[in-house]
């Protein structure tokens, strides 16, 4: 397919996301602030203390909106990397590319603050529980996907491959979810399971919603910037890349020179 | 259509019987993996009994990923893979053909075996006749699944360095659902319960991984060989 078709996405083009990606960044980086600090106000201090768990369960603020951005990333990597697999489009590529470490990053600390959450309300750090193990599992993906596309020089064939991997990957989520959950309830007879959730006030919504939001910000900022990097690693030969990086380099210099 | 699949598989079936060593090694590998856990685990016999099919599986797993990298290597180095994939016309095999021909040869090589000595593994493991024949059945249609999985997974990471250990990284995680209905089937078979279930969802998985892996590894291959 010819790249003409796509000159409606003008944006596609690497150095003008350099441009945008920028200027967005500190906007992203504004919102994350905001957001998190209200969210985490309100999930501290304003939501009432849970009558069976106490306080311990304030860590939900922080584990499910990490658990969702989790699987959500995922989905949204899979999807630019067959954008970029499909149409040729690089910078689509390079987009997957800079989502797959901070999903993972997300996964890691959403197990994280499971086992956290889990020590004082469940008395173990670890269950094997289908939702648990499929997180782990999500862990796995996010990490053969980092290594196949690092241990690959060619950058359009790590593209590629990648984006393959990605896709049958996110065809098997559903099923690894099932079938962890059918292990679950055939293995165990489930004493605790983190679905018997307490109903929530709407002050707790608010705050996960909130939290919710803050990461999405997060994620951006922090995607925008690597996918900056990308871009600019790999149009370094490109004329707008060097002459965008010649005031950084001279700035490093100054810097080493004091 | 069946010519040059019939070919291939001849080939791949031909070059296993001249090195019969490598075509042994996950066969070894299995046995060694497996006599393994009642040193670690302890020679009670219930417990083994009760973790023998998950033991069995498991190896099988491990076993079919570490022999299976060197699915495409071979060609890769000869010259003949690119040759089988750009081939065209009458009496040559397409893509699709190519990938299923030596997802069939190698599970011929190390899935068959595989099936036939797992009964052994569960004498020595103290599980009861009907148990094993499950224990056959879920590898007889479990090993499968693993040649066309790890043949993708050969395909994404052909030529790399370290390949084997990326391969397991990337297709063991796609084969969970393999082991867990296929332990499970054993599993509910020793419990006294009725593995049709998993059996059906075993059988459904095979069939769903043979109409996704196949044109999966054969892009897998495009990409990796353009």
């Amino acid at each position: 397919m010819s790249s003409s078709s796509f000159r409606l996405f003008q944006f596609a083009a690497p150095a003008r996301f350099y441009g945008l990606a920028g200027a967005l960044i500190p906007w992203c980086w504004a919102a994350f602030a905001v957001l998190a600090a209200i969210g985490l106000w309100m999930g501290l201090f304003v939501a009432p203390t849970d009558a069976t768990q106490g306080d311990a369960y304030r860590i939900i603020f922080i584990h499910v909106p990490a658990a969702w951005m989790s699987m959500l990333l995922y989905l949204v990597m899979a999807f630019w990397a067959a954008i970029g697999w499909a149409f040729n489009a690089r910078l689509a590529s390079m987009t997957a590319r800079a989502i797959a470490p901070t999903g993972a990053m997300f996964t890691f600390l959403a197990l994280w603050t499971g086992a956290l959450w889990g020590r004082p309300t469940w008395g173990t750090w670890w269950v094997w529980d289908a939702r648990l193990t499929s997180e782990l599992i999500l862990l796995f993906l996010y990490a053969g996907f980092l290594s196949l596309v690092s241990a690959i020089d060619d950058p359009r064939r790590a593209d590629r491959a990648g984006a393959l991997l990605a896709i049958v990957g996110s065809i098997n989520v559903p099923i690894i979810y099932f079938s962890v959950k059918w292990w679950n309830t055939l293995h165990q007879g489930a004493t605790i399971s983190a679905t018997a959730a307490p109903k929530m006030a709407s002050t707790m919504l608010t705050a996960m919603l909130l939290m919710t939001l803050a990461f999405w910000a997060y994620a951006f900022a922090v995607v925008f910037t690597r996918a900056r990097a990308i871009v600019l690693e790999r149009d370094r030969h490109a004329g707008w890349a060097q002459a965008s990086a010649r005031p950084a380099r001279s700035a490093t210099a100054t810097g080493m020179q004091t | 259509m069946s010519g040059p699949f019939a070919a291939i598989l001849a080939r791949d079936l031909r070059l296993a019987a001249r090195r019969r060593a490598d075509a042994l090694l996950p066969i070894a590998f299995f046995t060694v993996a497996i006599s393994l856990f009642p040193l670690g685990v302890g020679p009670e016999p219930q417990t083994l009994r009760q973790i023998a099919p998950g033991v069995v599986w498991v190896a099988a797993l491990l076993a079919a990923m570490l022999s299976v990298t060197q699915l495409y290597a071979g060609d890769l180095a000869d010259g003949s893979l690119e040759q089988m994939l750009v081939a065209s016309g009458p009496g040559t095999l397409d893509k699709l053909g190519l990938v299923l021909a030596k997802a069939a040869a190698h599970w011929l090589v190390t899935g068959l075996p595989l099936v036939i000595v797992a009964p052994l593994f569960g004498l020595m493991f103290d599980m009861r006749g009907e148990a094993i024949a499950s224990l056959a059945l879920t590898l007889a249609l479990g090993t499968p699944v693993l040649s066309l999985l790890g043949g993708l997974g050969a395909a994404l990471t052909l030529g790399l360095r370290s390949g084997a250990a990326l391969l397991i990284l990337l297709i063991v995680p796609l084969c969970i659902p393999a082991l867990i209905f296929g332990a499970g089937a054993v599993a509910a078979i020793d419990a006294g319960q009725s593995a049709r279930g998993h059996y059906s969802l075993l059988g459904a998985f095979l069939i769903f991984t043979a109409l996704v892996a196949p044109p999966a590894t054969a892009a897998a291959l495009r990409i990796a060989t353009e």
